[in-house]
């Protein structure tokens, strides 16, 4: 069974590969490949580029003559969700410390989860901000920013 | 003989302590934890902790850490036996008859036989460790850079061979891990490859934003997308005593489970989870009777958990002689040891003796704390399973965040773990198995020194690694490896072991 290209998962994770095997080779064509004897700095990230490059072409080609797997839809929700409470909390603890980063991370995760409830988030937000900076700021003394 | 036990003598003195008998507690606790827990496994709350254990002495560290490991191999199949989900993945297989034997209301001997034949094979496989370790260090001892190189080699090959899925696909992941690994300066050259134009990357890629990234976000991710309703299986849990049938039932598949177990475990790409699978396969292959499998059969529960716990177990063995992790969790206990500034490999047993031994010693107290803990605590484990998904995930994250954010205090390293869990989401959706890359990653700085070292040495001419005995009996044996995957009888039980 041949399903749609845009659909075959072989035919992207091949991608995927090759897209690495061009960027190794691309930024490592100056890194010197030296002699089987002195091998350069460049020797096995080009060889590691060219195979990627290969299997990539293959595991796509195949995907096309033999047909794979069909991809199944995700929802876009999680993955949207999860990576924005991450960069807001990446991008929150230098400027505003732990307690508020860690606020924007509980806030967008718990509304954006679909099945928010005040009060419970309240308490999951407390419980987490006092065992965060109980455990790493107090217990192992690891030197953060707690407040703005 | 007097050997042995001078050696068991002193790693008892160092597990017995109380600071690191505490640690090994924290650490037994917190993988049957995330053990019970279906949204969380060992490898990401060993990444999750990396970053915490810098602050600990080192054997503090790796005992605690190896507790997270086998712990959650106890606490898993209390969830694959209760709400049949495995809340581990080298439980998949006890869910197949814990869960019936549930459903017939005999959860309680079903949990007693596994917790008892994790205890039997765990006691068994430390002792294998305390056997075997010494005479391997030995051998490790003789290698130069080609054995190295040809053992990385079959490492890898291994860790594909054992993959599932393609091994097209497993190869690609395995290239792909070496040339991340392969980031940062050049030791030889000064050079500095692959930083795109930043400073951060100029020492490389640390091992805790891709682990972080492949196997906790990518997971959060998966596990949302999923949404299943956890059910948990409500019966009380009253009679916990196996019956004497029950016993004579299973004897023997915990015997067997557990040499099995240790076995497998040893071999590269083996652990828990191979073990657990085969062990089920085998069990039913012998059994007198295979139709009572699928019903409720005991022995299906005690093999496969047994063997899991061997298997956790011995697959230390080649990463505390060798170096070498076998699997993506002992990738992960070298990157423990290098945090720590240890490297790992045959001289750590000559050089801290005191880390080895006191390491061995502490798996045995941890079986045992497991064991005499985990049995009357069965009711606490059982009601976190209640505790819905939406009020664990924002706890998950949030330690994924601060403990990556702690190694280095830099932002950089969360940005990194955000774009490996984007990457490891993709992985998933394209069943591309995330293990095989992280062995890449871990072993691709190792790779590269062993190969220009023993070039170097052999002044350019490759069949080094073929004329030295060692090194050409390590490399046949990959190729072995792969010559049994490409056999079409092997081909079919690899798919079916994996697809039960």
């Amino acid at each position: 069974m041949k399903p749609k290209i845009s659909r075959a998962k072989d035919f992207y994770a091949g991608l995927i590969f090759a897209f690495f095997g061009v960027l190794a080779l691309w930024e490592g064509r100056h890194y010197g490949m030296g002699t089987a004897n002195r091998m350069g700095p460049g020797y096995l990230p080009n060889v590691l580029g060219v195979i990627l490059c290969l299997l990539g072409l293959i595991i796509s080609g195949r995907s096309l003559w033999l047909g794979s797997e069909t991809l199944k839809p995700g929802a876009l929700r999680p993955l949207v969700l999860v990576t924005v409470a991450v960069l807001a909390f990446t991008f929150l603890i230098q400027p505003l410390g732990l307690v508020l980063a860690t606020l924007a991370l509980v806030g967008i995760s718990s509304i954006g989860s679909g099945e928010f409830r005040l009060r419970e988030a309240v308490l999951l937000y407390l419980i987490l901000v006092v065992l965060a900076v109980g455990l790493f700021v107090y217990v192992l003394k690891i030197p953060f920013r707690v407040w703005p | 003989m007097t050997e042995i036990i001078h050696n068991l003598m002193l790693g008892f003195g160092v597990a017995l302590k109380p600071l690191y008998l505490f640690y090994c507690l924290v650490g037994v606790l917190l993988g049957t934890l995330v053990g019970v827990l279906p949204g969380i496994g060992a490898l990401a709350t060993i990444a999750m902790l990396l970053p915490v254990t810098f602050s600990l002495p080192p054997e503090a560290s790796l005992i605690m850490l190896a507790g997270i490991y086998y712990g959650a191999q106890y606490g898993g199949s209390t969830t694959s036996i209760l709400v049949n989900i495995p809340g581990e993945a080298a439980c998949v297989v006890t869910c197949i008859e814990g869960y019936q034997m549930a459903r017939q209301g005999r959860a309680g001997p079903a949990l007693s036989i596994a917790a008892l034949a994790s205890f039997f094979a765990g006691s068994i496989a430390t002792g294998i460790i305390v056997l075997f370790g010494p005479p391997l260090t030995e051998v490790a001892l003789k290698f130069g850079q080609a054995e190295y190189f040809s053992l990385m080699l079959l490492g890898l090959v291994g860790a594909v061979v054992l993959a599932h899925g393609s091994l097209l696909k497993a190869f690609a992941m395995v290239f792909l891990g070496l040339l991340f690994g392969l980031v940062g300066t050049d030791v030889y050259s000064g050079i500095t490859r692959y930083n795109f134009g930043t400073r951060e990357l100029f020492d490389g890629i640390g091992f805790v934003p891709p682990a972080i990234g492949l196997f906790g976000f990518a997971e959060i991710i998966a596990n949302m997308e999923q949404k299943e309703t956890v059910e948990v299986f409500t019966t009380k849990v009253r009679k916990m005593m196996p019956s004497r049938t029950d016993f004579q039932a299973s004897w023997k598949a915990i015997l067997r489970g557990t040499a099995l177990g240790s076995f497998l475990g040893i071999l590269p790409g083996g652990g828990a989870l191979l073990s657990s699978f085969v062990s089920y396969t085998l069990e039913k292959k012998i059994a007198a009777d295979p139709a009572r499998f699928g019903k409720g059969a005991i022995e299906g529960v005690a093999g496969p958990e047994a063997a899991n716990n061997a298997g956790a177990q011995t697959s230390f063995i080649p990463m505390l002689t060798l170096g070498i992790p076998g699997n993506a969790v002992m990738a992960l206990m070298v990157g423990a040891m290098m945090i720590q500034g240890i490297v790992p490999g045959p001289g750590v047993m000559t050089e801290r003796p005191e880390l080895f031994w006191g390491l061995i010693a502490s798996m045995w107290v941890g079986n045992l704390l497991l064991v005499v803990l985990n049995l009357p605590l069965i009711g606490i484990w059982i009601r976190l399973l209640t505790i819905p998904y939406r009020l664990l995930f924002p706890a998950i994250l949030l330690f994924c965040c601060i403990g990556t954010y702690s190694v280095n205090n830099s932002t950089f390293d969360v940005l990194m773990a955000t774009g490996f869990g984007l990457l490891g989401y993709l992985f998933r959706k394209f069943d591309c198995e995330p293990a095989p890359l992280i062995l890449g990653f871990i072993l691709g700085p190792m790779l590269e020194e062993n190969l220009r070292r023993a070039m170097l040495l052999s002044r350019g001419d490759p069949t080094v690694f073929l004329t030295r005995p060692i090194s050409l009996g390590i490399l046949l044996t990959a190729v072995f490896l792969l010559l049994l995957t490409v056999l079409p009888v092997i081909q079919r039980t690899r798919g079916v072991v994996f697809k039960e």
